[in-house]
């Protein structure tokens, strides 16, 4: 197992690069003067010269790249040209609410999608099973932007004065945000990577409430995210829901499942114990592969619920061509993907035993 | 002599089309015949468009109040108010006209992307297999980073490249999906470039690109059109989210994610207005997934996997 990882961390290094590389090239090939393009009317000789000066962009194309790796190496992802503030705190601001809603719809999408998915299979073809796809085919073909206003509409404006109803927008209700965690330990001004680890922390709300007790901003932004979490999770849940069924019912047709009937055991711990440990192999891949449309989904859903996260501050950096942070939260979301796609690699490994031999 | 009629009888029953012999198999499933249903619909509805929008789609209705909420004569609606199916949009344009015209928008939009999409990433995985060694390296190391990245953001991120609008989204959205069908390409050659009856081809002294062109690649046609099909309801998804983003198409073209885009902000006040586009587009994507997996189930045994 451990020589299996290792292998695959190695097996990381080139993707890593070319998704660096893929980045870097995204500010360099922009057809036209990239001054004129970044800065727009404001752009005149001495200022587009003092811009490249700053950027570097007047280096060769080779000398740029080996700044910009050496630079990703010591954690620093350049300015951003709208803000003037580095691109690594734009991040810590924004990341972990992006990272929340993607986790809240990963959990929904996996726990209802498999269930529905083995309900499915274990009442085939029955008036259950036939609804239950229908949903799933829906759910597949639905605007996340769509499902995510609908359900702004239904839970903000038809259940309004229930309990169900639940806020269509915002992060936190009027007057609440998260302590900064660098003042609430009474640490001044931290710097470089201290200070970015503390920022991420302190606008984590489960690690900030960790910390300062304040479970009442907790329950309030979890209220928030609920509905941005069920547009985002609903196609990977449709996704996780047909091919826990078909996963399944390949499953149950082997022999050794009508050993374990055949020994006398309960279905339940069959389908439990057996099948499902099979079944979940594909399961697990699907998943993987879902967290790139989750990531995506939090991207557009945020625009929809206005939460101030990773998707938004992506599109307005991209509509006020700020390169720089373009870049950065382009590369930041690929790592992600790559990191997770990692974890599901080695969790199937450890499911399938086979896979860690070739 | 009984067994020779018999004989031609089977003869000239396989001797039917392909094609025809395909959509009848496809009919007998049950979401391939809905996913055809739908299209057809669609199909016409975007054929006949002028026919049954009742205005110009970018014609701004001075004598109308913005937003109103749809008049139905037939549903009660006084017959003195003038008729609007899908109601008014915030430009005091009429939204059905607009909804039925999207049809047409989206359609290209799905096929254009797909075909360049398919003919590119063909063009990589032929070459890629065919030649090996280096450039098959070389290649696929490329189509690896571009999947690293989660697609949609890759488009994004392409259209900060080249500039918004809705040729760029496309060109975008069709660039991301290239992997997809490289890879196809390239494991079917693979498989098959070593067979006997490709040897037989090139004993015979046929050339590289007739091999390559009459030999081999027809057998990656089924699987890509079952992949093309699905591709293209991921497309226009993809497209829609873009000009909802206001990446993508610019206004006043009648496109449904940029219709949703534009209107987002009046959920509350005039639902209709986000209800209908939406709708359009998730029954055409639907009816592309629909066709998709029936064609995948029927067409292409090798690839029935029901997960996606």
């Amino acid at each position: 197992m451990t020589q299996f990882i290792t292998r695959r961390l190695f097996l990381l290094i080139p993707v890593l690069l070319g998704v660096v590389l893929v980045t870097f090239l995204i500010v360099r090939l922009i057809p036209g003067d990239p001054c004129v393009t970044m800065l727009g009317e404001r752009a005149t000789p001495a200022k587009c010269e003092a811009f490249l000066e700053r950027y570097g962009l007047d280096d060769d194309i080779f000398t740029q790249f080996w700044r910009y790796l050496g630079n990703l190496f010591k954690g620093d992802l350049g300015d951003s040209i709208r803000f003037t503030r580095p691109v690594t705190t734009l991040i810590a601001e924004r990341l972990p609410l992006t990272m929340e809603l993607t986790l809240l719809a990963m959990i929904f999408s996996t726990t209802v999608g498999v269930l529905l998915g083995v309900i499915s299979a274990l009442k085939r073809n029955t008036f259950i099973d036939t609804i239950t796809m229908i949903i799933a085919n829906i759910g597949v073909s639905m605007p996340v932007f769509w499902l995510g206003l609908l359900l702004a509409y239904f839970f903000a404006l038809t259940l309004k004065g229930t309990p169900f109803a639940l806020p269509p927008s915002g992060r936190f209700s009027a007057g609440l945000s998260p302590v900064d965690l660098a003042q609430f330990w009474g640490l001044e001004n931290p710097t470089g990577l201290k200070a970015f680890i503390i920022e991420l922390m302190s606008n984590t709300v489960l690690v900030n409430v960790i910390f300062t007790g304040d479970w009442k901003l907790f329950w309030d932004s979890l209220r928030h995210l609920i509905l941005p979490a069920l547009a985002v999770g609903t196609i990977p849940m449709s996704i996780i829901a047909r091919m826990t069924r078909s996963s399944l019912l390949e499953v149950v047709g082997l022999d050794y499942i009508r050993a374990a009937r055949a020994k006398g055991m309960v279905e339940r711990r069959v389908i439990s114990k057996h099948a499902m440990r099979n079944a979940l192999i594909p399961i697990v891949t699907i998943i993987g592969i879902e967290t790139g449309s989750l990531l995506s989904g939090a991207v557009l859903t945020e625009t929809v619920f206005n939460l101030p996260g990773f998707g938004t501050g992506l599109v307005s950096a991209i509509l006020a061509r700020d390169y720089p942070v373009v870049q950065g939260f382009t590369l930041i979301i690929a790592i992600i993907f790559v990191l997770v796609n990692l974890i599901v690699d080695i969790s199937y490994a450890y499911l399938d035993p086979r896979i860690r031999l070739d | 002599m009984e067994n020779t009629t018999e004989l031609s009888h089977v003869a000239a029953s396989t001797r039917r089309s392909p094609m025809r012999e395909a959509l009848r198999h496809l009919l007998r499933h049950s979401s391939g015949r809905a996913g055809i249903i739908i299209l057809g619909l669609l199909i016409l509805i975007a054929v006949f468009a002028p026919v049954i929008a009742p205005y110009n789609p970018t014609q701004i209705l001075r004598e109308s109040r913005r937003r109103t909420p749809p008049c139905i004569h037939l549903l009660g609606c006084p017959a003195d108010e003038p008729q609007h199916l899908f109601g008014v949009d915030g430009n005091t344009r009429d939204l059905f006209s607009r909804v039925i015209f999207g049809s047409r928008l989206s359609l290209q939009i799905g096929i254009v992307t797909m075909a360049f999409a398919i003919l590119i990433g063909t063009l990589i995985g032929a070459i890629s297999a065919y030649a090996g060694g280096w450039l098959d390296n070389l290649l696929m190391r490329f189509m690896d980073v571009l999947m690293a990245f989660p697609s949609l953001l890759l488009a994004i991120a392409i259209v900060s490249i080249l500039g918004t609008g809705l040729i760029n989204a496309l060109l975008a959205i069709g660039i991301v999906s290239i992997p997809r069908f490289a890879r196809l390409v390239r494991s079917t050659v693979l498989t098959v470039k070593d067979l006997e009856f490709v040897q037989a081809s090139r004993a015979m002294g046929a050339s590289g690109m007739h091999i390559l062109f009459k030999r081999i690649l027809p057998n990656a046609v089924t699987p890509l059109i079952v992949q093309g099909t699905l591709g293209i309801a991921t497309a226009i998804l993809d497209a829609a989210a873009l000009s909802f983003l206001g990446l993508g198409a610019e206004p006043p073209r009648p496109e449904w994610g940029l219709m949703l885009g534009e209107e987002k902000n009046s959920i509350f006040s005039a639902p209709h207005l986000v209800i209908f586009p939406g709708i359009a587009i998730m029954l055409t994507v639907l009816g592309f997934n629909l066709l998709g997996d029936g064609m995948r189930d029927t067409l292409d045994p090798r690839l029935t996997q029901a997960g996606k």
